[in-house]
This record gives C-alpha cells, structure tokens and sequence, in this order.
C-alpha cells in the first residue's frame, strides 16, 4: 500500500498539520470491461472485491455503487459484531466472520475499531431461560463462546437495568457472548475500499446499475447511468435492493425489503459498556465510543423501500428501552434513521449463484449482515473467482427454498422480527 | 406514522394495524413440484413502487381487507374487501 498508516505516519502528519493526507483510495471512471463487476458499494461488495483481489489475484476489478460507498445499509447499522447462532451452518459461517473481525484492523491496515465488549441477551420469563440455555449450549456445541449468567452478574455488567422487584419487565437471567461487541460501521467500507482499491480494483459511485446485458442467456455486462460496462462474471451485493436488481436480470427471490431503524441519543459520559439486547422488548443497545447510546429497533413489518422509520416502531422501542434503563428517561435522542433490508424467511443469507449464468448473488442478510461483511465478502469472492461454492456458503444456496433445507435462525436477528 | 383507511372503522393509526403481505397468491395443486411450492411460499416480487397488500386491523374490527399501497411513499391509492380482485 502506498501509504501506510502507522503511528509514525500520524506523528508525520501532525508536523504539516495534517493537511496533507492524502485520499485513502481512488474514485475511478468507468473503463469499458473488467473481469469482474461488483453491483453495490456496501460492506460485502467491497469485501468482495478486496478478496478478488487478495485471495485470488484477480484485481481487474470494479465495484458499481450508485450512491456513494457505505451509504447504505453499511453506514446506517448499530455495528454490532456476534456469533451466537444456533445451528451448526450459520456457526461456521458468523464464527469465521467474527474471528476475521478480530483481525480485521491489522489485515486492512485501517482501524475498523472493534471492541469486544460482550453482548448480553436478556430473559425476560421461564421460557426465555429455557430457550436460552438451549441457545447457549448449542452455540459452545458448535465451539462459539457463551455463558449464562444470573441476575448478579447483570447487575454488575450492565448498571442502570432495572432489576428491582417493581419493574414493568422483569429480568431473570440472560446469556453473555463475550468475544461480541462493535466496529466502526463507516471505516469497514472505507478499510475495505482503500485496501481493494490499493490493489487496482476500481471503485465507480454516482454509478447505477439499470439493466443486465446478456448473450446466449449469459451475464455479459451492466447497463448504467455512466454506460456500458462488460464483464464475464458479475456480483450482486444490493442488501435491500437485491429483489429490484434480479427483476432486471429476470427473476425473483425469496426476499422482502422492510425499513429497520435505529437511534441515538446525545452523548453522554460513559454508562454502558456492553451490548444489551432484549428480545422481549425488541429493543437493543449500545454506547459509542463518542458517548451516545447507540438504539436499534425491531423491523418496520410492512414492505418499504422508503429510508426513514416509522413513528409507531420509534415509539414502543423508547418504550421499551425506558422500562429497561428508566434512568435514560431524561436522554434527547438526536437522530433516527432506516435502512432497507433484505429479509428471507429463515434469516439465513444467500450466497452463490443465480438463474442467471454468470451472475452471482450475495444477499438475505437481513437485519444482521455489518458481522457477515468479511464472511460474506470472502465467499462471494470465492464463488466469483472460481465458480464452486465456498464449503462455508454451501448450505446458504438459493435452492434451499424449493428443496424445503431451509437453516431456520430465529437467532439471526436476536430480536422478535 | 401512516394513517390507513379501515374499510369498516375509518382512518386509523397504524399501531392499531398488522401487515399480512403480499395478497392474491394462489394455492398450488396438492401435485405442485417443489419448484411452484416454493416459488408459492416464499418467491415474491418485492416491488419497488405499487404493492397490492393484505392488512388486519388487530386492534380494531379485527377484520381483514386489501391496500394498494406505495412502498417508497407509503401512499395508499386503493382499499377494497379481503374477497374481492384488485381495481385495475
Ligand atoms: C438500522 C439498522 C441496524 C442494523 N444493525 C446491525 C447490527 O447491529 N449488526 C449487524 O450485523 N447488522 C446490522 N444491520 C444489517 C446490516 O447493516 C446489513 O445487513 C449490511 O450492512 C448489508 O451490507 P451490504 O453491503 O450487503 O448492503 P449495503 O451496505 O446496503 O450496500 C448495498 C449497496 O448497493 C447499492 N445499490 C443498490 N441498488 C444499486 C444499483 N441498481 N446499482 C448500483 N448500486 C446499487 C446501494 O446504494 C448500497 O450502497 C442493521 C441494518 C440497519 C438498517
Ligand atoms: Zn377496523
């Protein structure tokens, strides 16, 4: 990389001010072919690309962005990374994701700044416990870190919940993944980008897809707002709008589109220091390292494509955030917001080939995709550059859904949806 | 917030309403092939624009009814009874 980021380059840069440092990665213009074109700038197009790259020597490259990169589901999520599935194909699959997490700043030479600061799921009645402990011992069955714990060690872990005898929803229990936690939503496109760019790989925004080309019912390129562009292989990565971009192509998939929104407050100093999700009220949490209390909701459950989120999911999320942390009552929240996502309905995603030869698809990620970028990203590269299947995406075909194999995860989404 | 027009109580908050999917999907044969089962379960066209619907009113009549609704406004330009085929 021709500009490595170092202490030493900090100190460097601190000497001119840091007025010249330079762009991190190039915004390229279409040329008229490439080997391979990536259709969507998120997390798992660009990852995508970078492992073209890296794993395969493949850098005739590009990734097709019609906004600008990260401006979709990957710059709009609560940045929670976790492994805590239930059935031995999603462990594999979110396990390896998060063990690329842990290495990811060092991989890309770019602080993705990921803090594992555990993840706690609440219960909040018998069955919950029982569900949980099911849960829990299927996850360290499958070699993926969980512990359950008692409502003293909440207590210690997550100061504020509410476990007096008088709460509106009471907790008797949970379960911890302690190797879960954050990273940095915005700099795991951009690590990606500057990482796959520094390889050659060409990065288009402002550039969107309208029409597949095709001969003898092969992929041969893309129809777009900047031209004409050929390639004999070609990746679709469009999260919520994956069912848009098949129906160019000629075919459906097994996906809904919804709005998920989230929040955050003001920042405040700090009060929480771990993930907390209630499946119970729909409702988790989290504190940026700027202070303000990160709040995800569950699914606006009616088909959207419009990215805001609706009043009435806003409401009885806050409600159940308060019954929770009744301290937080007092907190602005700053900003909302929604993005589209891409549900199916096992909650499992999709990735590999489509009707279509040639054309390739990764998508279904749904409500919990920011933890799948690197697995997500190294499998569709896999499929791209070879044309078999990644064994950890193997089970996560689109036949699953008229050969009845469906990976049911209801844990997929940890929350109700 | 969407407000939406329940056949049978009037203009409503959402709150009060469930979202039952995409409407008129039709059943296949009991001798469908695996391909037109699955293609009926879970195949849908997820359009970007008009979306024919099946909506509840949970917490109201109870009833169900059909919306033509706009998945990027969320505009809603038809009701009509849950029995009855979509206007034209
Ligand atoms: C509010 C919210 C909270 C979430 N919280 C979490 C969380 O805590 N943890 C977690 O793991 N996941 C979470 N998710 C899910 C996660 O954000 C997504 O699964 C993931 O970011 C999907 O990445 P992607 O690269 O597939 O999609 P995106 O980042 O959405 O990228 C797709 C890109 O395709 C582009 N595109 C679309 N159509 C075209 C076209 N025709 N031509 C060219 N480009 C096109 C879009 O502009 C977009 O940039 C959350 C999602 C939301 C909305
Ligand atoms: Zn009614």
């Amino acid at each position: 990389m021709s500009n490595r980021y170092s202490a030493w380059a900090l100190v460097r840069g601190a000497f001119a001010r840091h007025a010249n440092w330079p762009a991190a990665w190039r915004d390229a213009s279409p040329k008229p072919a490439y080997d391979v074109i990536i259709v969507g700038g998120g997390g798992h197009g660009l990852a995508a690309a970078y492992y073209l790259a890296k794993n395969h020597g493949i850098t005739n490259v590009a990734v097709v962005e019609r906004g600008w990169i990260g401006g979709g589901n990957t710059g709009r999520n609560t940045t929670i990374i976790r492994s805590n599935y239930l059935y031995p194909e999603s462990a594999r699959l979110y396990d390896f994701s998060l063990r690329q997490y842990e290495r990811l700043s060092e991989e890309l030479n770019y602080n993705v700044m990921v803090s594992q600061r555990g993840l706690v799921l609440l219960a909040h009645s018998r069955h919950d416990l029982d569900a949980m402990s099911r849960w829990a011992n299927a996850m360290r069955m499958n070699g993926v870190d969980a512990e359950l714990i008692g409502r003293d060690e909440l207590a210690s872990r997550v100061p504020g919940l509410d476990l007096s005898p008088r709460a509106r929803i009471p907790v008797l229990g949970g379960f911890v993944q302690r190797r879960a936690g954050t990273a940095r939503h915005d700099a795991v496109a951009w690590g990606y980008a500057r990482a796959a760019s520094a390889l050659g790989v060409d990065i288009l925004q402002n550039c969107e897809v309208r029409g597949f080309v095709t001969s003898d019912g092969r992929v041969t390129g893309v129809d777009t707002n900047r031209g004409r562009i050929a390639a004999g292989r070609i990746g679709i990565a469009a999260a919520g709008h994956s069912s848009v971009l098949a129906a160019l192509a000629g075919f459906r998939l097994p996906v809904t589109s919804y709005a998920l929104q989230a929040l955050v407050s003001e920042p405040v100093k700090p009060v929480l220091d771990t993930v907390v999700l209630s499946p119970g009220t729909g409702a988790y949490l989290s504190q940026s390292d700027k202070g303000e209390l990160v709040i995800g909701a569950m699914l606006d459950l009616f088909p959207s494509y419009a990215q805001r989120g609706s009043f009435a999911i806003t409401q009885s999320i806050l409600a159940g955030v308060l019954a929770m942390f009744p301290a937080y009552a007092r907190l602005k929240m700053l900003r909302q917001w929604a993005g589209i996502v891409d549900v199916v309905h096992d909650s499992s995603p999709i990735i590999g080939p489509t009707p279509v030869p040639g054309l390739y698809i990764n998508c279904g990620w749904g409500t919990g995709g920011f933890k799948g970028i690197p697995v997500g990203g190294w499998t569709l590269a896999h499929v791209l550059a070879t044309g078999e299947n990644h064994p950890l995406a193997e089970p996560f075909q689109l036949d699953r859904f008229t050969n009845g194999r469906l990976i049911d995860e209801a844990a997929a989404s940890g929350i109700a949806h | 917030m969407m407000t939406i027009p329940c056949p049978h109580c009037g203009v409503r908050d959402e709150n009060e309403f469930q979202c039952g999917g995409t409407a008129h999907l039709t059943r296949p044969a009991l001798d469908a092939s695996d391909r037109e089962w699955g293609e009926y379960l879970y195949f849908r066209d997820n359009p970007k624009g008009g979306h024919r619907e099946r909506w509840r009113h949970a917490y109201g009549c109870g009833r169900w009814f059909n919306l033509v609704r706009d998945t990027v406004t969320h505009e809603i330009s038809a009701v009509y009874p849950i029995t009855e085929t979509p206007p034209r």
